[in-house]
């Protein structure tokens, strides 16, 4: 049973924020949050795809950039990954999305701790301007890859090797207080705040995979910030957690003793279930976007709960197939082999659910249900690559090489960031009250998805071929042919236009903030509750007086009999849409 | 977001607390997950040759015992009482940490004593944050957030023995037999 | 409807790119052509679902596309058909799963007959090492490493006397013999990876890793690095060369053991004139200590940099095409900020080595005594 969280008459989240300041900046209102953390999260992704972009030039067109040297371009690659993991994308599901979505959905005036909440976007915005810092420092930022391997990432031999890291890392260890910060807010607005009616199994996909992955990252996080503080340690302090003996350019270094393959443990503890934390919420999302745009009730909305809560779950025990060719001890490859292919039943059913909701359906074509339907071909192809590698004997010749980066970049770049787009589109009326132009939207979707695919999908053969990763150049190997240094370019030319083509949405985002065609209140005729608040856009406490009362789940869709195609989750519940019940059925 | 100015439901400091205490139910769960990855951390790296015990000194059973009457009187709601037994052992603790630099114990040089310094470091920080909530609660107490300070600091002691029991009783050798490392 | 008709070509293109792709995996020269088999399998049982799902996908969104008068049926699950899924998927997994543990049970177990090959991976070069006539390699150590000894060598361990020790990053391997790879490093991560050959593994340092192969195919193979290894990962070449036992034998015989590599850096001590110049002695030991050793050679050789010998006073053309004699300014100031400037035809990876000025003399002033005179 849901709890209602009134409010003191003191409290001052609950006031109405009266001065530029308090509305604007210094806000404790979720919305306001979300947007900061959007924005935020969108500008730094800008940073990394610029960063992209110069890698690109230097893979494509070697040696014609003088000033892409080694160094840099490594400090480009490492900082390129790190702000398109952890500063754009975790970032913006579960700060920006999950901040927007959750008290709307769930029917709350606002998250349980407000003031938290403003402090964990404050962090966040902290500890991108200490990661961005790290380009100022002396040394440049680190080029240790952005999984920041030890020994090398503290040696001489790696760029940033004095100041890079330190920055790094301390940027890190105050992302990770934000998240914490955030993480708690969502956690226990979901299961505190929900309004009457409002059970966890009528909560929005949205919601459940938002929630789910909020709590792998309050669970996995710690493992990153164990590895980064140990790591730092070595740095700055000498001792030896990563660090054996060994010697660095000739010098006999003061460490000993310590595991390099300790911190690899430890990162990836917390690098697998962070790759779920961003894709959670992006399945969650897009089914959502599916059901209201096919006008379907998601199709076996109780499985797919199963399965994001099952991938949540096993998500913790598949980490060492990112370790496979690490030199750990070799029979560990039999249970993680195991229990990765393992993982890959309730995702396969998440995939057939979302065909199985367009089945039969009656399908809109609008711009967010185009970002859906690439999201599914895009993770269809990113999930079926990754039983490759994670088939133990199969990622053996493949690690390290192209195949990987074409697999990560499919499954974690272009499918989830469609989704962001997809979600954008969807909830900009809601955010704004004003529709996103949708010529614009249509040439950015159109140019994004044929584009990535075409960089993406041919770069898993340059893998099998054994080209290799994180290479600044690549002269005179005989086993490479010249059409895969032509691809190269190409692959460039492509990247260059769809970052371009990047710069149309953030247009249309802020032209349309202002000037866009006004919105109906419920555009897209969804059932779900973040629509029915009594002003578009949401006033300070969502509700106005009352809070909802719900009677159905979110997926009320072209139930029969009813006037309409969509039954609204707090309309009365004479009106029908009761969610399938599982007492002797099934 | 137009500012309405509707009135809101009524306070209610009860559905509050309830909130207060699933969220400190939940970040004590994130303690643990950092606490028990630190653990085994401190397992695999105590397993290698290079790992020498380093003996307790004597002032951690002073801090425990001050940190043990510290969970006592917040129990009984003596909030005052209480914060100053949390302080009491994170001076002891200090205590602690001289004795060790005087017998040479250092940062460097032995996992274990590198462990035992970052371990107690972080404990001390969870410690000094929750003096931090406790004046808080000072400025507007009521029974239910001294309870929730209560736990916090029961927590706390008990995170303080597991800590204390790994730095005593989980030497190299047993670590090597636990990771199955040849002596 | 563009989406539908785009989707369906983006699926053809996908598959007919799978079938006419110029680049597959290498030709196979060992004997793992079963993890080609396992990614065959693979490919066609991910293939069959790709093409499956995403045509079903495709006639699903012309089918079933708005126009007046369409709606949508009501059908919110269906248990039966779910679990038929979940079936038909386990027995995917389980197709690929098995054949792909089934041939890493051969992977972690090496045959008891292989040759041993000791890898060791360095900034930024690699060094091999075999066992001598007594069968086993000797102990090393990180604090053994110097110029003289730079594979670390315990010299107290007799075992290691008679190893057979090859440096500059080409090695010889008999053909259709079971090779034992034992992976080591002194300084950081790498990898030893021969994509015809399949079989790899990282190198840890502070550790041994292993893994094992039968090179099949006589020729000559490119070796890489592949684990980022600091900026001069990509640099990290070799050549290894598969030929059969007689001439593997003859080219193993021609290598120096521990035992004559110590001799020799003993005589060349001895023959460093008496009376030698002191600065210039300094100069070489920390040619030693400093690391400079690691990349530049006093024989001619090109290991990562230019090689000391006759550099100085010769003329140097940059990248950028502008000439430079060497001189001591020039070698100063390259010391001091090894990326202002790059050489042509050689990686920009030159590391800032921490010197002070009396030391930095000391160094100018034994690469002025190796040029000719």
């Amino acid at each position: 049973m849901a709890y209602v969280i009134p409010t003191r008459p003191d409290d001052e989240s609950h006031h109405a924020p009266q001065s530029f300041w308090t509305r604007y900046v210094w806000s404790q209102d979720h919305k306001v949050i979300a947007v900061q953390y959007g924005c935020t999260a969108i500008a730094v992704g800008l940073v990394g795809l610029v960063l992209s972009n110069l890698m690109r030039l230097q893979l494509g067109f070697p040696g014609q950039f003088a000033f892409i040297n080694a160094e840099r371009y490594y400090q480009f690659v490492t900082m390129h990954g790190m702000i398109m993991v952890i500063y754009l994308l975790t970032a913006l599901f579960l700060g920006g999305f999950g901040n927007y979505l959750i008290p709307l959905m769930v029917g709350a005036r606002d998250m349980v701790f407000p003031y938290l909440n403003m402090l964990s976007f404050w962090f966040y915005l902290l500890s991108v301007v200490v990661l961005i810092a790290s380009f100022f420092v002396p040394g440049g930022p680190t080029g240790a890859g952005w999984t920041l391997y030890p020994p090398q990432a503290i040696l001489p031999g790696t760029p940033g090797h004095d100041w890079g890291i330190i920055v790094m890392l301390v940027s890190l260890l105050i992302f990770i207080v934000a998240a914490t910060m955030g993480g708690l807010n969502y956690v226990t607005t979901v299961l505190q705040a929900r309004c009457e009616g409002m059970t966890l199994l009528r909560m929005p996909l949205s919601v459940w995979g938002i929630f789910t992955a909020t709590i792998l990252a309050l669970l996995a996080f710690p493992a990153l910030f164990v590895s980064g503080v140990m790591m730092l340690f070595d740095k700055v302090l000498g001792t030896s957690f990563f660090m054996p003996s060994l010697v660095s350019m000739g010098q006999l270094s003061a460490h000993q003793g310590g595991s390099p393959l300790l911190f690899q443990h430890l990162f990836w503890f917390f690098g697998h279930p962070e790759v779920y934390i961003v894709a959670l919420p992006a399945f969650g999302i897009v089914s959502d976007l599916i059901s209201v745009h096919a006008r379907k009730a998601i199709f076996g909305y109780r499985t797919m709960v199963w399965a994001i809560v099952a991938i949540g779950g096993l998500s913790f025990v598949v980490w060492a197939h990112h370790m496979f060719v690490s030199g750990m001890n070799p029979y560990f490859g039999f249970f993680f082999a195991t229990s990765t292919l393992i993982i890959a039943v309730p995702t396969a059913i998440k995939v057939y659910n979302w065909l199985l909701t367009l089945w039969r359906g009656d399908i809109h074509l609008s711009v967010p249900m185009l970002f859906a339907l690439a999201f599914m071909l895009t993770f269809l192809l990113g999930g079926l690559t990754g039983l490759f590698l994670g088939n133990v004997s199969v990622d053996i010749p493949l690690s390290g090489t192209y195949f990987v980066v074409a697999h990560f970049h499919m499954v974690m770049g272009v499918a989830p960031l469609l989704v962001v787009f997809g979600g954008i589109y969807h909830w900009f009326p809601k955010i704004t009250g004003r529709m996103l132009d949708d010529r614009l939207g249509h040439l950015h979707f159109w140019v994004t998805f044929l584009g990535t695919y075409a960089i993406f999908f041919p770069m898993h053969y340059l893998g099998l071929l054994g080209m290799p990763r994180r290479y600044h150049h690549f002269t005179d190997y005989e086993f490479i042919p010249a059409s895969a240094h032509a691809f190269n370019a190409w692959i460039t030319v492509i990247a260059l236009i769809v970052g371009a083509v990047q710069l149309v949405f953030v247009f249309n985002l802020l032209w349309s903030a202002f000037r866009g065609r006004k919105a109906d209140p419920n555009p897209w005729q969804a059932a779900s509750l973040e629509w029915a608040t009594p002003e578009t856009p949401p006033a300070h406490g969502n509700w106005g007086r009352d809070l909802p009362v719900v009677h159905r789940w979110a997926y009320a869709y072209s139930v029969p009999g009813a006037p309409r195609d969509f039954i609204p989750q707090d309309a009365p519940s004479k009106e029908g849409g009761a969610e399938p019940t599982y007492g002797g059925a099934a | 977001m137009n500012t309405s100015a509707v009135p809101l439901n009524a306070p209610d400091e009860a559905a509050r607390e309830r909130a207060l205490s699933a969220g400190l139910w939940a970040f004590l769960v994130v303690v643990t997950s950092l606490f028990s990855l630190f653990l085994t951390a401190y397992v695999m790296r105590l397993s290698s040759p290079d790992a020498v015990a380093i003996e307790m000194p004597w002032q951690l059973w002073v801090s425990t015992a001050v940190l043990t009457l510290g969970s006592v009187m917040m129990q009984r709601g003596q909030l005052n009482a209480g914060g100053a037994c949390a302080m009491g052992f994170l001076v002891a603790q200090w205590t602690a940490w001289q004795a060790l630099q005087a017998a040479n114990v250092t940062l460097t040089g032995n996992p274990a004593a590198s462990f035992f310094y970052l371990l107690t470091a972080l404990h001390g920080l969870h410690v000094a944050g929750g003096l931090v909530a406790w004046a808080n609660v000072q400025a507007a107490p009521t029974p239910g957030r001294i309870a929730m300070c209560a736990r916090y600091w029961h927590y706390l002691l008990l995170l303080w023995v597991v800590l204390f029991m790994a730095f005593s009783w989980i030497t190299p050798e047993v670590a090597r037999a636990i990771c199955g490392v040849k002596p | 409807m563009a989406i539908a008709v785009v989707l369906f070509i983006v699926v053809l293109a996908s598959l007919l790119f799978h079938w006419l792709t110029p680049w597959w995996v290498t030709p196979l020269a060992s004997n793992w052509g079963r993890m080609d088999q396992t990614l065959w399998i693979t490919f066609l049982i991910t293939g069959i679902f790709f093409a499956v799902v995403s045509l079903v996908l495709v006639w699903t969104l012309w089918r079933y596309r708005h126009r007046a008068g369409h709606k949508a049926a009501y059908e919110p699950d269906n248990p039966r058909l779910e679990r038929w899924l979940i079936g038909i998927t386990t027995v995917g997994i389980v197709g690929l799963l098995a054949p792909g543990l089934v041939v890493y049970a051969d992977y972690v177990r090496p045959p008891k007959d292989a040759l041993v090959l000791e890898v060791v991976g360095e900034q930024w070069q690699w060094r091999f090492r075999f066992e001598g006539a007594d069968g086993r390699l000797g102990g090393t150590d990180a604090r053994f490493v110097s110029a003289e000894n730079p594979f670390g060598l315990d010299p107290t361990d007799a075992r290691g006397l008679d190893d057979i020790l090859v440096s500059g990053n080409e090695v010889h391997m008999p053909l259709n013999r079971p090779v034992h790879v034992l992976a080591r490093s002194n300084d950081v991560l790498h990898d030893f990876y021969v994509p015809p050959f399949r079989a790899r593994m990282n190198i840890v340092p502070g550790q041994v890793s292993s893994f094992w192969f039968t090179p099949t195919v006589a020729g000559r193979y490119e070796s890489m690095c592949a684990q980022l290894c600091g900026v001069g990962h990509p640099n990290m070449r070799g050549i290894v060369v598969v030929e059969p036992e007689p001439a593997f034998r003859a080219w193993l015989g021609q290598q120096g053991t521990f035992t004559a590599a110590l001799a020799a850096a003993a005589a060349a001590k001895a023959k460093a004139p008496a009376g030698g110049n002191p600065l210039v002695d300094q100069g070489r030991a920390l040619a030693g200590a400093k690391g400079c050793a690691a990349c530049h050679s006093i024989d001619g050789r090109t290991i990562v940099g230019p090689t000391w010998k006759g550099l100085f006073g010769k003329m140097e053309t940059m990248d950028d095409g502008t000439t430079a004699r060497v001189d001591e300014d020039y070698l100063r100031n390259f010391i001091r900020n090894p990326t202002a400037r790059s050489v042509k035809g050689y990686p920009p990876v030159m590391p800032k080595v921490e010197l002070t000025d009396p030391e930095l003399d000391a160094l100018i002033a034994y690469i002025k005594a190796l040029a000719p005179q």
